[in-house]
């Protein structure tokens, strides 16, 4: 049976459901910003404690965002998370901090160095998740990053290969998991960005899963997603991973490789970005059906999710508001032209395949 | 018994207080990058931290010092990205990692530029001695810009080639000249154009009196590439002894090596500092398998920059550098 059918809301308008989702981040409010340089000031009576009930208030606004915005399901915008692998290596046992390091220009991340085995002492997200899903009407769902993600954007001190320091993180991304789902999530993304960058390793990744999977509940949706890159690299290898849905960033580059995934068939469900999130520029409702529809020449509705190509977090919070609107209007109202036969979904189908 | 001499190929991290302040001042966007005409304030958080990378070195007890090519906002493609020729695109991937650059488009003659020769300058008023100028390879610097004026890669490699030639000729005195060349292992040259890559590091390397160390990493070369870099009249090749050392050995073994050499052992892209002692030994232990050649001097080095690295660690490595070089080797 879909995982998808738990997250067609009660009061659902249209006999057709394309789930809509995020892909995670949210542009922070400027306030919370702020806060977290007052608690990091020690001279500030900002305490941690301050920053911990911003952190709860961040958390409510913008899952009241995502609800205005009328997505399906919805997070807290990482509203506590700093940068992808920090803010999880900060809750690795095996990991330490020794400074910033360069990306490009003067952007810089803390890039933490694995120096013994790593082990897991302390829930990563069960407290995110369970404070969001009492701030939310609707069902939650968790982004993290991805063990292949989380072991090559660090230092690997202590492990022979990128490869065994990977599953070993598997195994604890695992433990985590089985600690949401009894906290009652039901929809996991996992994040392997780096898997964008060196996709010969998609064997790596393949196993990572199967071991972040392992005595999982089926009926616990589980996404990758990776950032754009060359998709033919990892297709169709990537339909033997054991997921239900494959997140992929494809609005940034036009579609052009929708073919990609048109031969061989695409067999799992497809999670479609449709909203470009390195433009500032608001896509029209009209636009972005146009871009759903590219999704369907993949998969049929039932099988297809719409969400932004990315984490929205570097674009202005107005117009990362606005580019969720619009996906979700568009998102409906391509449901009712599927319902009334306007549209017709076998036959965008049919003449891409 | 050969001379061991402690250096890095450069391209260091800022310190940490550089980092900071230069945010502030030049800001975080793709327009907001080194350009060669920057403002005063901004030349005097450089010069700030030139003067700090130096004491560093000295204090490690390097054998040579660098600059530390602290402006290079791009990496090794910096002497095309502020040249007044060459316009910057999107930014692109560097190599194989999390770094990017401004892709250089160059759409005009690469014209005589003064900009690295400046910064050498600067370095000669702060260092005593043992001067080491580094600069991107011919080959490397043609395969990250974009051609968009030559029109042939014959001919823009060989214009790449005359323009570090003569940006040569305009540096100070300098005791060793290191050129980088991670493109001749990473995108390996084909039949002929690896003749014209060794031709090209040849003519670059004529524009010095100093020694010149072609430093090549993230694996070795291809057999062929190696043979034909051999015919560059150059004074040692450098080998990423970190990540390859079979094929390392084995090219040196099968077609020799310049009377000099240089050893990468030190990883420019991981925190595990390694002792003076580890290093050390692997000098020993490269020269044990290479009976037949004795080296008149073996540069120790690192294999790839160290501006992937924190401070701390990049110290450390310094320092492990110029211990390990100071160190008796019974070879």
């Amino acid at each position: 049976m879909s995982t998808r059918e738990q997250f067609r809301p009660e009061d659902h308008e249209n006999d057709h459901f394309l789930l809509t989702s995020v892909v995670g981040s949210y542009p922070k409010p400027k306030w919370l910003n702020r806060v977290s340089d007052l608690a990091e000031d020690e001279e500030s009576k900002f305490t941690e404690e301050h920053l911990k009930e911003a952190h709860d208030d961040a958390c409510r606004v913008i899952v009241d965002e995502h609800e205005r915005a009328g997505l399906d399901t919805v997070c807290d915008g990482e509203m506590r998370r700093n940068e992808m692998v920090e803010y999880f290596a900060h809750r690795i046992e095996g990991y330490e901090f020794n400074g910033p390091v360069k990306v490009w220009g003067h952007n810089y991340f803390d890039k933490p160095s694995v120096v013994e085995e790593v082990s897991y002492e302390e829930p990563w997200l069960v407290d995110e998740f369970e404070f969001t899903t009492s701030a939310a009407a609707k069902p939650v769902k968790v982004p993290i990053t991805g063990p292949y993600t989380l072991a090559r954007w660090s230092f690997n001190e202590a492990y022979d290969s990128d490869e065994e320091l990977s599953y070993a993180l598997a195994d604890l991304v695992n433990e985590e998991i089985e600690k949401l789902v009894d906290a009652g999530a039901r929809y996991i993304q996992i994040d392997e960005p780096a898997l964008a960058t060196t996709p010969d390793d998609h064997a790596i990744v393949g196993e990572c899963l199967e071991r972040i999977v392992a005595d999982i509940d089926d009926d616990v949706r589980i996404g990758l997603h990776v950032c754009y890159g060359d998709y033919s690299r990892i297709y169709p290898e990537l339909l033997d991973y054991p997921i239900d849905e494959f997140d992929v960033e494809l609005c940034n580059g036009g579609y052009e490789q929708v073919d990609v995934f048109t031969d061989p068939e695409f067999t799992m469900d497809l999670a479609l970005g449709v909203v470009d999130v390195h433009t500032a520029d608001v896509e029209s409702v009209e636009e972005i059906k146009g871009n759903i529809e590219e999704g369907l020449k993949i998969v049929p509705p039932e099988r297809l999710t719409v969400s932004p190509d990315c984490g929205v977090k570097l674009l202005p919070r107005e117009v990362a508001y606005q580019k969720l609107a619009n996906m979700v209007q568009a998102t409906r109202e391509i449901e009712a032209e599927l319902d009334s036969g306007e549209l017709d979904a076998e036959a965008l189908r049919s003449d891409a395949a | 018994m050969t001379e061991l001499v402690a250096t890095t190929p450069g391209l260091y991290p800022l310190p940490d207080w550089a980092k900071d302040e230069l945010s502030d001042l030049k800001g975080h966007q793709k327009g907001d990058l080194i350009s060669g005409d920057e403002d005063e304030s901004v030349v005097g958080v450089y010069d700030r931290a030139r003067r700090e990378v130096v004491q560093t070195q000295e204090d490690a007890g390097l054998d040579r010092v660098v600059e530390g090519q602290l402006r290079w906002d791009d990496m090794l493609a910096h002497p095309l990205t502020v040249h007044e020729n060459v316009e910057t695109g999107g930014i692109v991937r560097y190599y194989d990692n999390n770094n990017f650059y401004r892709d250089p488009q160059v759409r005009d003659e690469l014209t005589f530029s003064g900009d690295v020769g400046r910064e050498l300058e600067a370095l000669a008023d702060v260092a005593d001695e043992g001067l080491q100028a580094v600069l991107p390879g011919p080959y490397s610097l043609a395969d990250l810009a974009t051609d968009e004026f030559y029109g042939d890669d014959a001919d823009f490699l060989s214009a790449v080639a005359d323009f570090l030639a003569v940006e040569i000729e305009a540096f100070p005195d300098h005791e060793t000249l290191f050129l980088l060349e991670p493109s001749l292992v990473e995108n390996p040259p084909g039949e002929g154009a690896d003749v014209r890559a060794s031709e090209a590091i040849d003519r670059v390397a004529a524009a010095t009196d100093a020694d010149v160390v072609v430093q090549t990493y993230w694996g070795a070369l291809e057999e062929k590439v190696y043979a034909h870099l051999m015919d560059a009249d150059v004074d040692a090749i450098g080998f990423d002894f970190v990540t390859e050392q079979d094929r390392s050995l084995y090219n040196i073994t099968e077609y020799g090596t310049k009377d000099d050499v240089a050893l990468g052992l030190v990883d420019g892209q991981n925190t595990l500092v390694e002792s003076p002692e580890t290093i050390a030994e692997r000098v020993e232990w490269i020269q044990g398998q290479i009976p037949s050649q004795t080296f008149d001097r073996t540069y120790v080095t690192s294999n790839t920059e160290l501006f992937y690295l924190p401070v701390n660690k990049y110290e450390a490595k310094l320092e492990s550098l110029g211990d390990a070089a100071a160190t008796e080797v019974n070879a």
